[in-house]
Formats: structure tokens, sequence, C-alpha cells
């Protein structure tokens, strides 16, 4: 049934409804009224026997998460920004470990400068941690993946990283249809985890693999990565005929026939598929939205992107130095086709990402002078001002 | 009256600590109890105390996908009047639209008339709401006292709703407080609009 509610506490009901049995966690905004809200309903009594640790920092919160699942329970955490940064050395362990944990990042900037806002650098730039990364479009989506998530990391022994625009999202007030309890017993088995630390029947694991082994170690965790696209395809159609709700890894809107494409991924897909249906008439474009990050969905992006001439990826973060992260992929997917590529960064720290800003980008395609790496809705007066000022 | 046109979009100013974004978020629960898709979003300046807070809300009659801030909204809330000089609050109003301001001095009083963003002087009142919640809640709150005044401004959610997004908001004694702002703040509107 759908109600009025926030997307941080649409998510909290779901993780909810998805059982988990330990949750430790360290709040962080814009992710806290995630983590307040499963703490809430762990003190009443509601996901009994689920224990929540209050931990000294995020890094405490991984390394719990990764004791608790070794330990064979599902555990849950969620963070933002730095504190998805504290974590890294435990996020790549628990990859390596094959520990299903699941994790909502409530997408943040990261600093310095600080900056309390959305964008995605910090999930992008924790994108080669072996973790699997979705995006959620809205909160609707936002609540399904989660359930989805837990069943892929179980599935495939994988953690899952379910990243949600922070603000946007986490503190929208929309209708969302939570799923019932009963619809996620149906989809979501009781976990079996693969193996268990127990003191009774000690086992090893983590240990130490040298050169002889360490590749083979690598690439059979990359080839199970890999299997996450035809999994979370499986999954997900099986959801939508619990719910009715259609979830894709990659999904195209009004691509058929047009050759300029937007390719968006998270919260400003719904603000570029609404200038879609608006300029339908005048000045068509599709749009080509990422569900699924890592692992890459190359052949599912190569196959949505196989009519398009211009594709313009709008990215929430980039990569200093270099240029885009997203079209990086985009642009290895496309490798050998006649498709220009553009990269456009947008909404960096909280920056509103709006339609009048979008149609300058479209326009300016429309034009062919479109850089091929650039930035949206830059204040030249602003840096102007700054370089003046050093030169001083 | 009606809903005007598909979406209506609702900005509302105030500063941290009146319930700018709280107010925000019981609008578009009210105006989904009315049977519209809603949606609130804040914009958060910087969390403080007296820091200038942004919050919006859309109401359709269609799912709502657009995320970005609203730039030519329908209705302007203006929860504190000392923003009037200092923030341009009715950047981008559209002309037929509404705008409610929390103060104790007449639209005249504040500079307001004539306010050149708008067509119908009627779509302009104040209502003192910070008087009215301190006298039925007992707290400089207007928040819930102006979601009761915009109902009578408007006619885009009804009283009964903002009862209900209320009473599940806070706890019954609180809910019922503050819903007597709302009451209270509707009949200073009606009584003003139709005077």
């Amino acid at each position: 049934m759908r109600s009025q509610i926030e997307g941080s506490r649409a998510i909290a009901q779901t993780v909810a409804r998805c059982r988990p049995q330990v949750v430790p966690a360290y709040p962080i905004t814009p992710q806290t009224h995630i983590v307040e809200a499963v703490g809430a309903m762990v003190k009443s009594g509601e996901l009994a026997p689920c224990v929540f640790i209050t931990v000294e920092s995020e890094f405490a919160a991984m390394s719990a998460a990764l004791g608790a699942s070794a330990g064979g329970a599902r555990a849950y955490t969620a963070t933002a920004s730095q504190g998805l940064l504290y974590m890294t050395e435990a996020l790549f362990n628990v990859a390596g470990l094959g520990l299903p944990v699941v994790m909502t990042v409530a997408n943040r900037a990261i600093g310095a400068p600080i900056n309390i806002w959305n964008d995605h650098s910090d999930s992008m730039s924790q994108r080669d941690c072996g973790w699997v990364q979705l995006y959620a479009e809205d909160n609707q989506a936002a609540v399904a993946l989660h359930v989805v998530a837990f069943a892929l990391a179980e599935r495939l022994s994988l953690p899952v990283m379910v990243c949600v625009d922070g603000f946007v999202l986490t503190h929208a007030v929309e209708p969302i249809d939570v799923p019932e309890a009963s619809v996620v017993d149906d989809f979501l088995p009781p976990f079996v985890p693969r193996q268990v630390l127990d003191p009774d029947e000690p086992v090893t694991i983590g240990a130490m693999v040298g050169p002889d082994a360490f590749t083979e170690v690598r690439v059979l965790a990359h080839r199970q990565l890999m299997q996450a696209l035809e999994t979370f395809t499986d999954l997900t159609a099986h959801y939508s005929e619990l719910t009715g709700q259609h979830l894709e890894a990659v999904s195209s809107y009004r691509t058929e026939g047009t050759d300029t494409v937007l390719m968006t991924i998270g919260s400003i897909t719904g603000t570029v598929r609404d200038l879609a249906d608006e300029l339908a008439d005048t000045d068509p474009f599709g749009v080509v939205s990422l569900t699924m990050y890592r692992p890459f969905p190359a052949e599912d992006v190569r196959h949505a992107l196989a009519n398009a001439k211009h594709v313009i990826v709008i990215e929430r973060a980039f990569a200093p130095g270099a240029g885009g992260v997203v079209s990086a992929d985009v642009r290895t997917a496309l490798a050998g086709n006649p498709i220009r590529i553009s990269t456009v960064v947008a909404g960096l720290g909280g920056r509103a990402v709006t339609t009048a800003a979008l149609r300058g980008v479209l326009a300016d395609a429309a034009a062919g002078t479109l850089e091929t790496f650039g930035f949206l809705d830059v204040k030249d007066d602003v840096m102007a001002r700054e370089l003046s000022e050093v030169r001083a | 009256m009606t809903m005007p046109g598909t979406e209506f979009g609702i900005r509302l100013h105030g500063r941290g600590g009146q319930g700018v974004v709280t107010a925000a978020e019981l609008l578009s629960v009210a105006a989904f109890y009315d049977g519209h898709e809603a949606q609130a979003i804040p914009s958060f300046g910087s969390e403080r105390m007296g820091a200038p807070v942004t919050a919006f809300c859309r109401v359709s009659d269609r799912p709502i996908r657009v995320r970005e801030p609203i730039a030519a909204p329908d209705a302007v809330v203006i929860v504190d009047a000392t923003l009037l000089r200092h923030i341009d609050v009715f950047s981008g109003l559209v002309p037929d639209g509404f705008v409610l301001v929390n103060s104790t001095r007449s639209a005249a009083a504040l500079g307001l008339v004539p306010l050149d963003q708008l067509r119908n002087p009627a779509h302009l009142v104040t209502v003192a709401a910070t008087d009215l919640a301190r006298l039925h809640v007992g707290r400089p709150l207007p928040n819930v006292c102006l979601l009761g005044a915009f109902a009578a401004l408007t006619g885009l959610v009804t009283l009964a709703s903002i009862e209900k997004a209320t009473a599940e908001r806070f706890n019954p004694e609180v809910a019922a407080a503050n819903f007597a702002a709302a009451e209270a703040g509707y009949r200073a509107v009606a009584e003003a609009v139709h005077a």
C-alpha cells in the first residue's frame, strides 16, 4: 500500500522486513535517519532477535558486519561520504571473503572542502572494491533494490551496496509502496551461509594467499561478480511477478528513433525523463539509465545504445586528472562503434541539476558545440575571482 | 477553488528551527490524503537555528518524477517575514500565484502592495501565525498554523487532511494544539479573503 513517507523511513522499514540479524552502524548525514529508524525498531523488539551494535566508527561498523556475516548472520549497515571512505579497507575484505553484507550508501560528496550534500563521489570512489553497486532512480526503486540486494548478495555470496542519493531521495517525502512483509518473506529465503565461523567447528577464512594462487583467487572473484547481472535479472523478474514493480539493470526511455541519448544514473533520471517527454515532439532525445553500475552491464549498455549517434553521459562524480567515471566504462562498452560520447559532470556537492541547464546541454549537442568532457552550470565568474585572488 | 493546472509548486522560506521542512512534509502528506500525488523536498542551507531554510512541495494529479528545486512556484509561503529584505523570495513566482506571509502586519505595511509579480492582489495575505501558535501551541512555531492558512488561501488541501497529517506526525496533545492553530490560521485567512 502506498504511503506518503520519507525515503529514509521507507528504506528502514524495507530493511526491517528483510529481517537483518546484525546491524552495526555509525551515524553520518544524510544516512542518519535510516539507521536511527532501524535502531528504534531493534530497540522496540520489533526486529528480535536482531542485534544493533553502536560502534565507534565506520571502520568498526564494516568490520563488525564482516564478523557477523562470517558468523552466519544476515548483516546490514548504512553510511555515506567520509564514512564510506573510512570503511574502505574493510569493504575490500568483505568482498574478498565473499560475505553477503548489504549496505545503503546515502550518496554524499567527499571532502575537502567539507560538504554534506549529494553527489556520487563517495560510492564511485569505491567502484573497484568488489561489491555489487546498484543505484536507485527514485525511492520506489530504492526500497525494491534493498529486497533484491539481500537475495542477490546471498545467492552469490557477494556484498551489495544500494546507492541512494542523499537528501534528494533520503529526505524526500513522497508516495512509496513499501513491500509487504509477506511479499518479502516469499521473495527472500532465510540466510543460509556457505561457511560459518563457529568455535565448535573451527575453520580459517581469509588466510594468506601467495603469488602461487592470488591471481586465481582474484579471477574467480571477478567471475563471481560478473554473474551478478544475470542473477539480478532473474531476481528482478521474480520480484516483478510478486509486486508488479519492474526493475532493470539498464533501462531505456524514448530511445526509439532518437539519435541523441542522455545517460543517467541515480535520482536525476526522473527529471531527465520529464524533459524527454516535454521535448518529444520538438527536439526528441532518449534516456538510458543505469541501475547496476558494478558489475558494469556492458552488453545491456551496448544494446540500449545500439541506435544512438550521440551519447551524453550525465555523471554525478568525476575522476580528477582523467575525466568521466561512468563514461569511461561506456566508452569501453561501445569501443569500435561510431557513437559520439560526451561527458557532462553535473550536480557536484548538491548543486541542483536543473531542466534549464539540461536544455543547454541538448542545445549545445544539437549545435555540435558540446565538449567531450565538461561540467554543467559552472560559474566562470566565481572561478575567475578565485584565480585573481590567488594571483594577487 | 480547484487546483490550477496539473502540477502545483509551493516554495517555503523560513529559518532553521521554525519547522519549515516539517511544514513542507505535512503539506505533502495532506495533499496525499486528499488524493493527489505529492513530493516534499528540503533544501538545507546549513543546519543551524536561525539560518535561512527553503523547502519545496509539489502537488500533482500525475506521479511526480522531477526532482529539481521549484524555480517557478505557484505559491510562496514566507514563514519568517524578516527574510523579505534578504532573499528574493518571490523569484519565479507565476503571475496567478499565491503569497502567504507570516506577519502581524498587513501586506501594505510590509511594503508588499502592489506586488508586481502577482496579477491578483487577493492572492496575497498575511497571517499572524507565530502569535496564533503561541496562543494554541504555547510555542512560537508557526508552521502548522500556516498550513491551515494556506488551505484557506489556495484550496489546494483540506483541513481534514491537515488534521490527519498532523495527528500522524505528533503525539496526540501536540497534534491537537497544532491543529487548533491550523484552524485558527484557516479562519483568519478565510475572513480576510472573503471580507
